[in-house]
């Protein structure tokens, strides 16, 4: 039985929103960022979230890692309370819980100190978790390096030296410097050019087949998330809208927006013409969502829609879970 | 009236830095028939933008067009005087650019914008401008024009500045419209509604479209016929669906195999290596480091472009010999 790595219970974040001013700031409205999300991902997969900007894809990462304090809800990571931990824990727990779980940025061009060289950045974290003794820095930083495709003469220069693409890879380095099992890449080759992106991604791919990693995959970019992700979870204004195996979300999606969000993605092929559904407006502010179904004031289906209420996700067989009131199956 | 609209022929841009010449555009030849939509694909560094500039010479200092012609509607534009260029630029030609928010200028509303383009390429009155400009914004599906003009870009979404930005390169029927990556800092939703709307109206103004763009997708659903550059130069030109099943250039080909796509899983093969730097650029072949078919001879001279087909060229010594596969025809 394949074991839960990460489960995600009813996670919440709003961030208040104030009135200008300097002595009497008011609260005039609540971004939903993340509304009420639940999810598990299991040991060695990669669990994709995809949707627009402004979805609240980036929000949910930081709030996995207690990077920013979730209004409600819980994480755990091996059945372990992560907010607990992080609150109550002693510094050497929350360091120890810090190693098992790293994050790699979309942009490698601001997440690298420029007045470092590689070899202080991927030996950085030696000196914060002490876990390598000081004699095996070099190999360990020479072995990382060479993990992730890059040369031991690479460890003396600088990251302006590099281009996007091996900065990516000194990042990946970095991130597993630590020996975490849970990696969550946000965006990791949106930044990237078309022909250096499959090698970042066949990178993680073969990195979590040789290390054991478990991945969560950020991206707004479906094509990519098809090619890296066992399953998939699509967002929607803060909410989860549908949630599948990724060959089931993509062959037979259920939901109106996952419809409209694959069709709007152009396939790489002349052959393949498709009946285009194209959806009108665009995604409403997040201050104030739309009341009910938040995809209602774009949703083909709406005229068809009596309820009033916001669909709850569920599970319409084999782990397939929908948010809609008028569940097609096609 | 020939049909032939745009002819650039052996076009050479240099960028003087400090740090040397960039020889970010050197020598692109290209044609562009009258009504066409050309894709121009490439990655960051191969020249698809400094040859638009170069077409609308506008190419920012230190930059400088060195070599090459280019004819517009049968005129050298090379040998045009600054003034009658001006004339063209958002008249005849018209260009988009990637971003809309620096592509606005943040400090005059939409209508004043859109005038401005108007009153410098036709004498219209001042309520017939107003109804011009009206009209543009309904052209391109901006709801409630009438008063949404009165605002500044900020205060529209990406898509809407998108929108007005197209609005703007419309604004004087233009015969040849530049769409420099369009889409790319647009959500996949509204990217849908903004390549429709550019399809939409190309056939209904009959204009000649030059996609910009590096996104195979996007070159594959738009354009009738497509570029590839690398380096700045032009490694292959083909029909667009003879490009994407029978690549002849092994770039085209690791280009293809390199991307993702959303319908299929795939094995992606990589293009080992780095873009290469173009003040010291490769000799010979700009790709031979990259490519697995390289021999001696790629690494001495430049091969030229040859033609392998009706409208097909490609610039490889190895073409006869490599057998390249492009993409499979998808399932449907």
């Amino acid at each position: 039985m394949s074991e839960t790595l990460i489960k995600v219970q009813n996670l919440r974040k709003w961030f208040p929103v104030y009135s200008r001013g300097v002595l009497l700031k008011k609260e005039v409205g609540v971004v939903h960022a993340v509304d009420n999300i639940s999810f598990e991902i299991v040991k060695g997969e990669t669990f994709g979230l995809v949707g627009e900007s402004g979805c609240g894809k980036t929000t949910a990462a930081r709030l996995i890692l207690n990077l920013i304090d979730p209004t409600a809800g819980k994480v755990f990571f091996q059945g372990q309370n992560v907010y607990d931990k992080f609150k109550s824990g002693s510094s050497e727990e929350k360091l120890r819980f810090r190693r098992k779980m790293q994050l790699i940025f979309q942009n490698p061009y601001g997440s690298l100190d420029p007045r470092m060289t590689v070899f202080d950045i991927i030996s950085e974290p030696f000196i914060i978790h002490k876990h390598v003794p000081r004699k095996d820095w070099k190999d360990r930083v020479y072995k990382l390096l060479s993990l992730v495709g890059l040369e031991e003469y690479h460890a003396e220069r600088y990251p302006h030296e590099f281009s996007g693409g091996q900065r990516q890879r000194i990042c990946i380095a970095r991130a597993l410097a630590v020996e975490p099992e849970f990696l969550i890449a946000d965006e990791p080759v949106s930044s990237l050019d078309v022909s250096i992106r499959a090698q970042i991604l066949n990178l993680l791919g073969d990195l979590q087949k040789t290390m054991g990693l478990t991945y969560l995959y950020i991206s707004h970019d479906l094509s990519s998330v098809r090619q890296i992700s066992h399953r998939v979870a699509v967002m929607y204004l803060g909410e989860i809208v549908e949630l599948a195996n990724t060959d089931e979300l993509f062959d037979k999606p259920i939901h109106p927006y996952t419809h409209a969000l694959i069709q709007a993605v152009p396939i790489p092929d002349p052959a393949t013409k498709r009946m285009k559904l194209i959806l009108p407006g665009e995604v409403p502010s997040p201050i104030n969502p739309p009341k009910g179904c938040r995809f209602r004031p774009r949703c083909p289906y709406a005229k068809e829609c009596k309820r009033e209420d916001a669909p709850k996700l569920m599970d319409v067989g084999g782990g397939h879970l929908v948010a809609c009131h008028i569940i097609r199956y096609s | 009236m020939s049909s032939t609209i745009l002819n650039i022929d052996g076009i050479q841009t240099h960028f003087f830095t400090e740090a040397g010449v960039v020889q970010a555009v050197d020598g692109i030849s290209f044609t562009l028939k009258r009504g066409e939509s050309l894709g121009l694909v490439g990655e960051s560094g191969s020249g698809k933008t400094v040859t638009a500039l170069s077409v609308l010479r506008i190419v920012p200092i230190p930059g400088k067009i060195v070599a090459g012609k280019i004819e517009f509607n049968g005129e050298d534009l090379l040998k045009k005087k600054e003034n009658d260029m001006r004339k063209l630029r958002g008249g005849d030609i018209a260009i988009i650019f990637q971003d809309p928010s620096s592509s606005l200028n943040p400090v005059y509303t939409v209508e004043t914008q859109l005038s401005d383009v108007i009153r410098a390429h036709q004498d219209l009155r001042e309520q017939d401008l107003k109804e011009k400009a009206i009209e543009l914004l309904k052209l391109v599906g901006l709801p409630d024009p009438e008063a949404r003009m009165q605002e500044y870009p900020h205060q529209f979404s990406g898509g809407m500045k998108q929108r007005v930005a197209i609005a703007r390169a419309l604004a004087c029927e233009p015969k040849l419209l530049f769409a420099d990556e369009p889409t790319t800092n647009l959500d996949v939703t509204i990217q849908a509604q903004v390549l429709r709307l550019l399809n939409d109206l190309k056939g209904r103004l009959g204009m000649s479209l030059v996609m910009i763009t590096h996104d195979m997708g996007i070159v594959a659903e738009l354009t009738a016929r497509t570029v590839v550059l690398y380096a700045g130069r032009v490694c292959e030109i083909a029909r667009t669906p003879d490009l994407f099943v029978a690549p002849k250039h092994p770039y085209t080909a690791a280009l293809l195999a390199a991307v993702p796509r959303l319908d299929m899983r795939k094995t992606l093969r990589v293009i080992p290596g780095n873009i290469p730097n173009l003040i010291e650029p490769p000799t010979g072949c700009r790709f031979h480091p990259r490519c697995e078919y390289a021999t001696d001879a790629c690494k001495e001279e430049q091969p030229v472009l040859e033609q392998v087909g009706p409208e097909h060229f490609v610039a490889c010594y190895r073409w006869r010999e490599i057998e390249l596969k492009g993409e499979r025809v998808s399932r449907e």
